[in-house]
């Protein structure tokens, strides 16, 4: 296997809420290969999202240290980590986060104008993924204009463009009907079949049960961490 | 990120929100108009006020018969007067080196009337040089004659509104008029212009010298204007004006002069007045006005926080979130300035179309401030919540609140 996409050790969050501190991250540690699959289930407030934006670089730990890849993040100044964010993680919202006002490919091709990509470099990249994820008849519509998987494929769209290394999705499925979030969740792991690390926050067993490696967390600690077998056999 | 997407990116904003974007333009603008619509008022008070000021000519002196305190420069009226001016002593003092033009002045009431309607109104005998020192400008007809000083003859010039209401739209060159009993014939109009230093210009009727000294009976001048050559001769016409209507006058010292400086003390203080409520109502409506762009621009970027969350997720860093939202803010805030001062000029124009009388006139220092207050306040509104969304982790700013 390779080395290490992601290892957080002693990893601790706290929010303050009123007189009493809440641990929402209690001394994590992690460590996830490169290439993973990973489930991540757990009651509600257990501090899934935490730990998912944490790893996104979207939240910061309070004590503890983040690896991701070769840098050391806890120590980078604001400008590596958006730097790092934009080159080597894709993050999927439960409810997609797309501007409204920006058409499917617009919003799908942010972060490749955040990287200084030309219009028609954008079209290159954009247009073959919108193909891949079945909606490249959909490249101008706007999101009121689309269905919430046409939604989510657009937004799974805008997490690949930059071809990130990590694939991170907060109950990527928590919107939408059973059908569309089934194919979601199969799109999800073909592009981890072709190599991208997986990391998925659900409520639904189900689709936990599909992870290779499935964790648990209960009040800001990783609670069970199992390798299924049979998942296994697919690499 | 490029600079033509960034460029993009904020025109896709401004045009895409159009509702939003009309909205903020319309606030930034209003603001800037109101200041430039408010302060014009003001400052076409001030220069009302400095016109009629200036209407009584550039270095004019005002010679009273009788000697009169001149405390707080407040203009004499009426002298006390032992000895009368004549037309004689006018006569006299336009020989004086320093003095253009001198105008005597007899002024009484007397009833005007044409074909049974009459009126009775203040009645100006004078000259030529009457019309010029006090700025009278004819719609119709002629002056006084030249000979006004020598001899009398039976011509007149009337005021806007006496016309209008011995004769009403009729002609009224050439007709005859009886004033207090005598014919006179109707030479010249006077231009419609209001009052002009206390006098309703309007409302009168002007005749020869000579004719009003037979008419009123009597020899006396009201008062005696005069023009200098060039200013700042005030001090030695004065000494020369003294000397030559005492030589006159038996040696008596019994005139008053009033100079433009005299005059100028007691318009200056209305003046800094007048100036200081522009001041006043600038500084409220400025302040009005960036209020309402504060709140407006504030108000439309705290309300896309979570897309401030988005850029900063998807690889934005703090500077490029923050140089996004300079650029719209900008574009939208220097938008809203260039309609509101269009607008304001606009307005302006059309009033001083409308209402030629008063000059109303933005001061430079309004369009200045207002256009100053506008960017700074705009901007500074729409970078600073956009700089502390920015500057705070992506999930903070992605929640949206
Ligand atoms: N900004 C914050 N301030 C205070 N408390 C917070 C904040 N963000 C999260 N929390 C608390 O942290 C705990 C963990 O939140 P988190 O969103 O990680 O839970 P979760 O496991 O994702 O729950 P769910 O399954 O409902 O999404 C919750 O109890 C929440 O109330
Ligand atoms: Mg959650």
């Amino acid at each position: 296997m390779a080395k290490s996409a992601i290892k957080i050790t002693e990893g601790n969050k706290t929010y303050l809420m009123g007189e009493q501190p809440l641990h929402v991250l209690n001394n994590i540690n992690l460590t996830i290969e490169s290439g993973d699959y990973i489930s991540i289930m757990g009651p509600s407030g257990s501090g899934k999202s935490t730990l998912l934006n944490i790893i996104g670089m979207l939240d910061q730990l309070d004590s503890g240290t983040y690896q991701l890849l070769t840098s050391e993040t806890t120590t980078l100044s604001e400008e590596s980590r958006a730097q790092l964010r934009r080159q080597h993680i894709g993050f999927i919202f439960q409810n997609f986060h797309l501007i409204p006002r920006l058409t499917a490919f617009e919003n799908a091709s942010l972060p490749l104008m955040l990287a200084e990509k030309t219009l028609s470099k954008r079209h290159q990249i954009v247009e073959p993924i919108f193909k891949q994820l079945g909606i490249a008849h959909r490249l101008n519509h706007l999101p009121q204009q689309l269905s919430g998987g046409q939604l989510q494929r657009v937004a799974i769209a805008r997490a690949l463009v930059m071809s990130p290394n990590i694939l991170l999705a907060d109950e990527p499925t928590g919107n939408l009907d059973q059908a569309s979030g089934h194919e979601v969740i199969e799109l999800l792991e073909q592009l981890n079949q072709q190599g991208i690390t997986l990391l998925i926050v659900t409520h639904d067993k189900a689709i936990g049960k599909r992870a290779k490696r499935q964790l648990t967390m209960v009040d800001g600690q990783i609670t069970t961490d199992t390798v299924s077998q049979t998942s296994k056999s697919d690499e | 990120m490029r600079l033509s997407d960034n460029y993009h990116y904020c025109y896709l904003a401004l045009i895409r929100h159009r509702i939003r974007t009309i909205l903020l333009l319309l606030a930034v603008a209003i603001g800037v108009t109101s200041v430039l619509l408010l302060t014009s008022l003001g400052e076409g008070a001030r220069l009302f006020i400095t016109q009629e000021f200036s209407n009584l000519g550039n270095q004019v002196m005002v010679v009273l018969p009788g000697k009169k305190e001149t405390t707080g420069g407040s203009v004499p009226i009426y002298g006390t007067s032992p000895r009368d001016l004549t037309i004689e002593d006018a006569d006299a003092l336009s020989r004086i080196s320093t003095i253009e033009q001198t105008a005597p002045i007899i002024a009484g009431t007397a009833l005007v009337s044409y074909q049974g309607l009459s009126r009775e109104v203040i009645t100006i005998g004078s000259s030529t040089a009457f019309f010029h020192i006090r700025n009278l400008s004819l719609s119709r007809g002629q002056m006084l004659p030249q000979t006004s000083n020598v001899r009398a003859s039976a011509v007149c010039v009337l005021g806007f509104k006496l016309k209008q209401q011995l004769f009403g739209n009729k002609t009224a060159i050439g007709q005859w008029l009886k004033i207090g009993g005598q014919r006179f014939r109707v030479i010249g109009l006077l231009e419609e212009r209001g009052e002009s230093m206390g006098l309703d210009m309007r409302d009168m009727v002007i005749i020869p010298i000579r004719s009003a000294e037979s008419l009123f009976n009597a020899p006396s001048l009201f008062r005696i204007l005069l023009t200098l050559k060039q200013a700042g001769s005030e001090a030695y016409t004065e000494q020369q004006i003294r000397a030559v209507i005492a030589k006159r006058h038996d040696g008596e010292d019994d005139i008053s002069i009033v100079s433009q400086n005299a005059l100028l003390t007691s318009f200056n203080k209305i003046i800094s007045l007048v100036t200081m409520a522009i001041g006043a109502i600038a500084a409220i409506s400025l302040i009005v006005a960036g209020f309402l762009i504060m709140n407006v621009s504030y108000v439309s970027v705290s309300r896309r926080k979570s897309e401030i969350g988005l850029l900063k997720a998807l690889g934005a860093s703090q500077s490029e979130v923050k140089r996004l939202f300079l650029t719209e803010s900008s574009i939208l805030v220097g938008l809203g300035v260039m309609i509101g001062i269009s607008l304001g000029y606009s307005v302006v124009f059309i009033a001083t179309q409308v209402w030629p009388n008063f000059p109303l006139s933005i001061p430079w220092w309004a369009t200045v401030s207002s256009a100053l207050l506008a960017f700074i306040v705009g901007i500074l509104f729409s970078w600073l919540p956009a700089s502390i969304a920015a500057k705070q982790d992506p999930v903070i700013a992605l929640r949206g609140y």
